[in-house]
């Protein structure tokens, strides 16, 4: 059950796109600074499995520039 | 810590928000993030936005609170504040998040027989007056102290010091900017005769270099550092990190110089060195407007109780002042400050070249230094010998850690040797105070007594008899605790404490007064740019909770000195501020009025003819200027400003072999220093759940200590033991460890030294020699 934040930079003029494309992928969410190219990612997977198709997925967005991971923790089913 | 959110899952997506949150805001200081700041505003909720300044930091910002039903439920930033123009950091829109805390003071809590009883709060006022009257009668007015804050509002300081100097008639007053900013209280003094920076927040602007002095701005004055590294993006203007530690600020700077701890004195010297050889000195500037000193030197370091200094300064020639800086050439102090001789050359040409306009920023580096007044003389210097000061984009500019450190502690002089106006010891000025607090003037004494650090050491020995705290919470922040902690709980002191949250300092306090908190009551600050701000009460505290300056009063009223406190109940902020004005009235320090401070983001004093003074002592700005000259430094008689000599002398202690290791202690951004509000804001604690102790990675390997390890920090006076931090938010140089003090069950101040600046007697912080244990 991880959940993991991510800072995504995107490329120059690419933030919309960028932040449209992630909101599209499944246990993804996005928040967008108002005034700096910068994109915060929450997901929020069942499994490893689904995580780490989940961070490739967004590795393959042709407007993103980096994907730095912030935070990761397991939570405990309930 | 209580945290409210009982959803597991989704308070970790929001832990996981927050830490990437806080993570940008390091990279991009003022990152706003405004869809998230409002997504917990209800849809068709009706805000009220209440403008005020931040509870945070010496900053300023200014926010806007979003108030809906009595509750306050969210903060965004003032677009029309100068401060900051919108940008608030992590610690600033999270900060109402702490009202709510379950363990919130919301009712007077009095000991005893060891365990505290809820009380109805006049009944604890009450015995706080009785006990204050009893302990004077018993053993005299300097039985007696009140320990208060920079975070006190302008009113709460004003009360404090009315009720202790001009009613009770002792100057046991003193507070906690005693650490941190006293040191740059007296360099203004010393330097220009009158305290506070001369320049504003518009030299971001038009600067072209920051030089940043032991000061990691990108952490402590987030909004500011946003604010540089906009004009480093938009117009190639450089930043320069002049300190002892790696930081998030030498990391966004373009030029991080590192020196040896306590050899800032010498690289100023040596950077005045090349000034003067290099013919950079602005001649006639100096010539006009500047005179030159000497003072004493080996003043020791105050480590003795009842220690006494006073400084002898007497004139020397430009000359002697020449021969003196001989001993201090690049070269010559390349080699113990550990600064190369070209990063020397390098700082001294920014400073010289009459085409770059320069700001110095410090704050705690400079100031928590056992030579902290000479520090700050020394920038000046800098500044005086090139003529590089009261202009746009050009001067020192002391920056200020707490919200009204200036307002409060500064202006209206909640320390030992202060008035409101002036000081203690001027006749003229105790005669000022006696008339406008309408006491007779001999009842003021003219001897400061007791400065914080001494205000402990005479509770520790039983001379203070009775003590109140108010807005503060020493035992976690003064310099070794260890020794304080046990004094304090002599039971040959009785203790008040005045709180919104349960403290260390609390837990031993004979009776706990359970303080409103910042929205819940009207005040003033004065931030670090000399900007008053005013905000109304936006939203009623719980319980009996009541504002340190109504409790003050009201203890006044029944020791018998209801005359001098003719204040209401509800107008008695607004009463408190106009008697206060009367005492700047006057083009030097005049004070705008209250209805200009409710109209807008603040004001900066000196405030004539409906105007902020942006640059003082430049004629061009400033009306208070009579000199006819271009510049007037109208504090000192003369008009002139002082070039002191000021040599380098070592630390009170540094590493040996048996205690290897500098100990450097700070903050983080997430927390406000001891941590009581911030601990209990979720989103801040769980950012950085607790202190840490930063080391070089080559003495961790040398140790064997891996990251996440226990080790145990050791000094002559006591021990901590913390997790072992590398390669993480902070790199120490080789023989340097460095640790957050923020944490109360991590206890730094048991380890650190008491020592202090024998002029401004600010404690360092930032010096000691400790060795590092496994744990
Ligand atoms: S920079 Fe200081 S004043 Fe501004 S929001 Fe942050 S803590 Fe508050």
């Amino acid at each position: 059950m991880p959940v993991k934040s991510y800072l995504a930079y995107p490329l120059k003029g690419a933030k919309k796109a960028l932040h449209d494309a992630i909101a599209k992928i499944d246990y993804c969410e996005v928040v967008a600074a108002e005034n700096k190219d910068l994109l915060i990612v929450i997901t929020d997977t069942k499994t490893q499995l689904e995580d780490e198709n989940t961070k490739q997925q967004i590795e393959t967005i042709s407007n993103l520039k980096l994907l730095t991971l912030v935070s990761g923790f397991n939570t405990p089913k309930n | 810590m209580y945290t409210s959110i009982t959803n597991r899952r989704s308070f970790i997506k929001k832990m996981a928000l927050a830490s990437a949150m806080t993570a940008a805001a390091t990279m991009f200081p003022g990152i706003i993030f405004a869809d998230e700041q409002e997504k917990n505003i209800p849809k068709d909720a009706d805000l009220d936005w209440k403008k005020g300044p931040c509870r945070f930091c010496g900053v300023g910002c200014g926010i806007l609170v979003g108030v809906e039903n009595g509750k306050a439920v969210a903060v965004k930033g003032d677009p029309s504040s100068s401060v900051n123009k919108g940008l608030l950091c992590v610690k600033g829109y999270h900060q109402i998040m702490c009202i709510a805390s379950k363990d919130r003071l919301t009712h007077a809590l009095v000991k005893k027989n060891g365990s505290y009883v809820k009380t109805p709060i006049n009944d604890a006022l009450d015995l706080v007056a009785s006990k204050m009257k009893q302990t004077i009668k018993n053993h005299g007015k300097d039985s007696v102290a009140m320990y208060t804050s920079g975070q006190s509002t302008i009113p709460e300081g004003y009360v404090a010091s009315k009720f202790m100097k001009g009613a009770i008639g002792t100057n046991n007053l003193d507070c906690n900017a005693r650490l941190c900013m006293a040191s740059a209280v007296a360099g203004f003094l010393t330097t220009f005769g009158a305290d506070e920076p001369m320049g504003c927040y518009e030299d971001i602007d038009s600067a072209d270099y920051f030089i940043t002095w032991g000061n990691n701005m990108a952490e402590m004055h987030p909004v500011l550092f946003s604010r540089m590294l906009e004009q480093k993006n938009r117009r190639d203007a450089k930043i320069i990190d002049f300190a002892t530690r790696t930081t998030r600020s030498s990391t966004a700077s373009n030029k991080s110089i590192l020196f040896e701890p306590q050899t800032d004195l010498a690289v100023a010297n040596a950077i005045c060195y090349e000034i003067v050889n290099n013919g950079w000195v602005n001649t006639s500037f100096v010539e006009e407007h500047c005179n030159f000193n000497k003072g004493l030197t080996k003043m020791g370091y105050g480590l003795e109780d009842n220690y006494k200094f006073k400084d002898k300064p007497s004139k020397i020639s430009f000359e002697e002042y020449k021969e003196f800086l001989e001993d201090y050439t690049p070269e010559k102090v390349s080699k113990y400050s550990k600064v190369s001789v070209k990063d020397i050359k390098y700082l001294a040409a920014i400073y010289g070249d009459p085409n770059k306009k320069v700001v110095s920023y410090w704050c705690m580096g400079m100031n928590q230094h056992t030579r902290g007044t000479w520090m700050n003389n020394l920038v000046y210097n800098i500044h005086l010998l090139t003529g590089k000061i009261s202009q746009p984009g050009n001067g020192p500019f002391s920056l200020t850690g707490q919200p009204s450190a200036c307002g409060t502690a500064r202006e209206v002089g909640t320390f030992t040797h202060k008035l409101p106006k002036g000081v203690v010891t001027n006749e003229k000025h105790r005669r000022k105070a006696a008339k406008i607090w309408k006491v007779p003037y001999e009842r003021i004494p003219s001897k400061p007594t007791y400065h914080a650090t001494e205000m402990f050491r005479a509770v520790d020995r039983g001379d203070i008899k009775f003590i109140w705290t108010q807005v503060t919470n020493p035992l976690v922040s003064l310099p070794k605790t260890s020794r304080y902690k046990p004094g304090m709980q002599k039971e040959s002191c009785f203790v008040v404490v005045s709180d919104v949250f349960p403290t260390p300092t609390s837990d031993v306090a004979d009776v706990i007064l359970p303080a409103t908190w910042h929205i819940e009551k009207s005040g003033l600050y004065g931030n670090s740019e000399r900007r008053t701000q005013h905000w109304d009460k936006m939203v009623e505290g719980p319980g009996e909770t009541t504002d340190d300056a109504w409790m003050t009063i009201e203890v006044a009223k029944r020791m018998g000195y209801g005359d001098l406190f003719p204040y209401s109940k509800e107008n008695h902020v607004e009463e408190i501020y106009n008697e206060y004005r009367q005492f700047h009235v006057g083009k030097k320090h005049n004070m705008a009025p209250l209805e200009v401070l409710k109209s807008q983001a603040g004001a900066i004093w000196p405030y004539v003819e409906g105007k902020s003074t942006q640059w003082r002592f430049n004629a061009a700005y400033d009306p208070a200027c009579d000199n006819g000259k271009d510049f007037h430094f109208y504090g000192k008689p003369d008009g002139k400003a002082v070039i002191w000599q000021r040599p380098y002398e070592p630390a009170a202690e540094s590493p040996d072999d048996e205690y290897p290791f500098w100990l450097n202690t700070g903050r983080v951004i997430e927390h406000w220093h001891t941590g009581s509000m911030t601990r209990r804001i979720p989103v801040l604690h769980k950012a950085v759940p607790h202190s840490y102790v930063e080391l070089h990675p080559e003495d961790a390997k040398k140790m064997k200590i891996k990251n996440g390890e226990k080790v145990k920090v050791v000094s002559r006076r006591g021990s901590c033991i913390l997790p072992a931090s590398v390669n993480e938010r902070g790199l120490p140089t080789i023989g340097q460890v460095f640790v957050p003090f923020f944490d109360e069950n991590m206890m730094i101040n048991d380890v650190t030294l008491d020592a202090f600046c024998p002029i401004s007697k600010e404690p360092d912080y930032k010096k000691c020699a400790v060795k590092i244990i496994k744990a």
